[in-house]
Parts: C-alpha cells; sequence; structure tokens
C-alpha cells in the first residue's frame, strides 16, 4: 500500500485545499461573467471575452510573470491589497490560489456560458408573468437550469486547478508546506536522487484524486440531466 | 374591465389595435401572423407597445404618456402559453406553487384544491413535466397560471400544440373555468369552432389592425370573411 511520509501528506492537502478555495472563489465571478457573455451586448465585450481566455493559450510561466509584477508586494495591486486590506499573496498558499484560479478560469466560464446561452429564454418570460421578478428568475429558474453547466465548470476549474504547475511556481515559488502543491513536489521529488519512488507514490495519488473528481461529476451531471428528463 | 389601446413597430409589420373587453371570455380572433401574439404579449407586459395605453380595472399596467410601464412580474396577469412553458427541473406541485411564491401569497390549501380538482391534475404532483401528456401539460399550465390569483388570465392559443382528441379532453375544462371562476381571461386562437365553444365577447384582429368587436354571431361573419 501507499505509505505517505507527512511531508507527502502536507503536500496533498495543501494542493486540495488550493484547488477547492480557487475553485469555490472564482465560482461566484464565473457565474457573473459567463451570464455577461451568454446575455448582454456591451463595449468591450470581445476584449473581456479575450483576457479571460488569455491564460488557456499563454504559457503559464507568463501568467505566473504577469501576476507577480501586479500583484506582488510591489506590484500595483498587491501593494494596494496589502497596504488596505493587510493581503498578501506572493510566496503564500492564498497567491498559490489565486494562480490556479486565474488559470482554470476559462474553463470554468465556458460550460456555464454555453448553457445559459442554451436555456429557453421563454421559460423566463414564463417566470416573470408569474411574478418573479429578475434576481428570482436567475435564481429559480436560470440557474437550476444551468445546473449541468456549473458542475461542468466547477469539475474543470478544480482539475486544471489541482494540476496547475507553471503559473503557480513562476507567481508564488516551490516553498514545501506554504506553496507547494502536489506537482511541485512531485517536479521536486523527480529533480533529487533517490526521489522516485516518493515521485511514484504522488503520481498515484494524483490519479487516484483526479478519477475520484471525474467519477462524482459524471454521477452529479447525469443526477442534474435526469432531473429534466422526468426521471 | 381591460382597455387596450396600443402602438407597434415590428420591422415591416405594424400593431395599431385598441379594444375593451367585459368580464368572461374575450376571444381575440384572427389568421395566423395577424399580431395576435405580439398583442397578448403587451398586455402581460413581456413587449413594450411604442406608444399607447394599457389598463386593468383603474390600474395602468402601460401609458406612454405618463411614462408608466409595470414590469411583468408585477402585472399579476396569468398567462397560459401555447407551449405550456412548465418548469422542466421542478415537479408538477412546484410549478403550481411557483407563482403563488413568487406573489408572496400565503399557501392556500382549499383553493389550491379547489383549482386541482377543477384541472382533475391532483395525481400528478410527484411528476416531472417530461413525463406528462401533452393535455396534462397544458391543464397544469393553467393552474399554474390560475394559482398565483391572476386579476386577468390570457390564453395564446392553448389548445393549438394538442391533437384533436387532446382538445376535446380540454376544452370542457377551460367551459367549467369560464363558468365557476370570476377571473376575466382573454383568449386567443384562429379556431373559430374552439371559440364558438368557450367565447362570451370577439375581437377580431387582422393585420395588425382590430376589425371588428361584438358577440359571438361575429365569429360566423369573421369566418367567412377569413376563409
Amino acid at each position: 500500500m501507499l505509505d505517505l511520509t507527512p511531508d507527502e501528506w502536507i503536500a496533498i492537502r495543501l494542493s486540495l485545499r488550493i484547488a477547492i478555495v480557487a475553485t469555490v472563489v472564482a465560482l461566484p465571478f464565473g457565474i457573473a461573467v459567463a451570464w455577461l457573455l451568454a446575455r448582454k451586448n456591451f463595449w468591450g465585450k470581445t476584449l473581456l471575452d479575450g483576457v479571460i481566455h488569455l491564460p488557456l493559450v499563454l504559457p503559464p510561466v507568463v501568467t505566473g510573470y504577469l501576476l507577480l509584477i501586479s500583484f506582488g508586494r510591489r506590484g500595483p495591486i498587491g501593494a494596494f491589497l496589502y497596504d488596505w486590506f493587510g493581503i498578501v499573496f506572493s510566496f503564500r498558499w492564498t497567491g498559490a490560489a489565486l494562480a490556479c484560479g486565474v488559470m482554470g478560469f476559462p474553463l470554468l466560464v465556458r460550460p456555464i456560458r454555453l448553457a445559459i446561452e442554451a436555456i429557453d429564454r421563454r421559460l423566463e418570460d414564463a417566470a416573470a408573468t408569474l411574478g418573479a421578478d429578475r434576481a428570482r428568475v436567475f435564481l429559480t429558474v436560470t440557474l437550476p437550469l444551468a445546473l449541468p453547466g456549473l458542475i461542468a465548470g466547477f469539475v474543470l476549474c478544480f482539475a486544471k486547478a489541482l494540476g496547475e504547475f507553471g503559473a503557480t511556481i513562476t507567481f508564488v515559488s516551490n516553498i514545501p508546506g506554504e506553496t507547494q502543491t502536489l506537482s511541485a513536489a512531485i517536479y521536486t521529488l523527480t529533480q533529487i536522487p533517490g526521489g522516485d519512488a516518493a515521485a511514484a507514490r504522488l503520481v498515484v495519488v494524483a490519479i487516484v484524486i483526479s478519477l475520484v473528481a471525474l467519477v462524482l461529476s459524471e454521477w452529479l451531471a447525469r443526477r442534474a440531466g435526469m432531473r429534466f428528463h422526468g426521471e | 374591465m381591460l382597455a387596450v389601446d396600443v402602438e407597434k413597430r415590428l420591422g415591416e409589420f405594424s400593431i395599431a389595435a385598441r379594444f375593451e373587453t367585459a368580464s368572461g371570455v374575450t376571444a381575440v380572433f384572427g389568421p395566423s401572423g395577424a399580431g395576435k401574439t405580439t398583442l397578448v404579449n403587451m398586455i402581460a407586459g413581456l413587449v413594450t407597445p411604442d406608444r399607447g395605453r394599457i389598463t386593468l380595472g383603474d390600474t395602468a399596467l402601460f401609458d406612454s404618456e405618463q411614462r408608466i410601464n409595470l414590469p411583468a412580474w408585477r402585472r399579476r396577469i396569468g398567462y397560459v402559453f401555447q407551449e405550456g412553458r412548465l418548469f422542466p427541473h421542478l415537479k408538477v406541485a412546484a410549478n403550481l406553487d411557483y407563482g403563488r411564491r413568487m406573489s408572496g401569497l400565503p399557501p392556500d390549501a382549499a383553493e389550491t384544491q379547489r383549482i386541482v380538482d377543477l384541472l382533475d391534475i391532483g395525481q400528478l404532483g410527484d411528476r416531472r413535466p417530461g413525463k406528462l401528456s401533452g393535455g396534462e401539460r397544458q391543464r397544469v399550465a393553467i393552474g399554474r397560471a390560475l394559482l398565483m390569483r391572476p386579476r386577468l388570465l390570457l390564453l395564446d392559443e392553448p389548445l393549438a400544440s394538442l391533437d384533436v382528441a387532446r382538445k376535446r379532453e380540454i376544452l370542457p375544462y377551460l367551459e367549467r373555468l369560464r363558468d365557476e371562476s370570476a377571473v376575466p381571461m382573454v383568449y386567443v386562437s384562429h379556431q373559430a369552432n374552439e371559440l364558438r365553444r368557450i367565447a362570451t365577447s370577439v375581437v377580431l384582429l387582422e393585420a395588425g389592425r382590430v376589425t371588428a368587436a361584438g358577440g359571438k354571431d361575429l365569429l360566423e361573419r369573421a369566418e367567412a370573411i377569413l376563409v
């Protein structure tokens, strides 16, 4: 069986924490942006769409570097957040979560946007005639009907966050116990003599986590889809 | 009761319609493409007229001069759509209860029971709309609109998506509804035989204009003109 050392457990827990926090915090923003892109026409829409998709096409190191110069302690946004709110991203696990959230964001937004676009808007009209204001139409009709897309986006973002390496290591480095995720730990182990066995153990863990997430999402999506077909 | 005087331009097509209704069932009769659906959508608040006035009782729903445009969700007008438009993610019982919840009305078990019995949909509560027959779906849609306690009920070709047998199944319910409930109705259709059974007065709409208004006898004349 896998006999993980305390250090390896730390890396695993840290990875899970970073991925979950990144995805959960990104979700409301992802829903808002997906809704905007699906439903509204506004000046700069194409630009917004492009900026969101940038992390998907840029080399992750570039995204990490951009985060470093803007969210680092001396960066414009980083300095502001530190001075006013005492929030620090650089070389902290929160920075890793930020990097993972940014990298996963396009994968989060896309399925939600497609799901919202696929909704029959006449159902929203029907809800309005039944007395629901716009916020309630969104909460009781739009969001539940977009649920399969929400689940898909959540899982894709989580998977991306869990495996993210380039942007994270560039932005917050590779500090054991603080910013060393599963991926970074595996990379480090492959660089030191005799690290092969430990690397292999962590690889197995990564595969197990990914498979569990995949099966879980498949199951959730099927349940959500079934509801619409009257099971 | 309901007074409509609106203008709306939609590309080449324009609507300039004026009519009033009393209690009972007012049929809006006309050929396909006459603008019937757009007209009821304006009454419901789903389409905004360019100009004019719509009043229900002493409430102004829309008035371009006074810049009044009550949003659909504040009009309390029940709407039965051609395709039902039941919420696929909610069970029948939750669909029926939706309008009451959103309108902030207290639960009223007796009223719910009355409507459920009237439409004979008591055994469907646990099902999802996807598992209903076309006729059942329309009955639930009518029940859903009634349970929000509307001040007016709009029915836009509620039988058009059904075959002849299902139409025969629903019509008696609509007749009971007319005779047993106090809610005035506007019933849109291009089927004169359907309207002959249900209507108490008739508004004739052709190419966006009201060309005649009166009693049921108008149906015979109108049908002769339209055919």
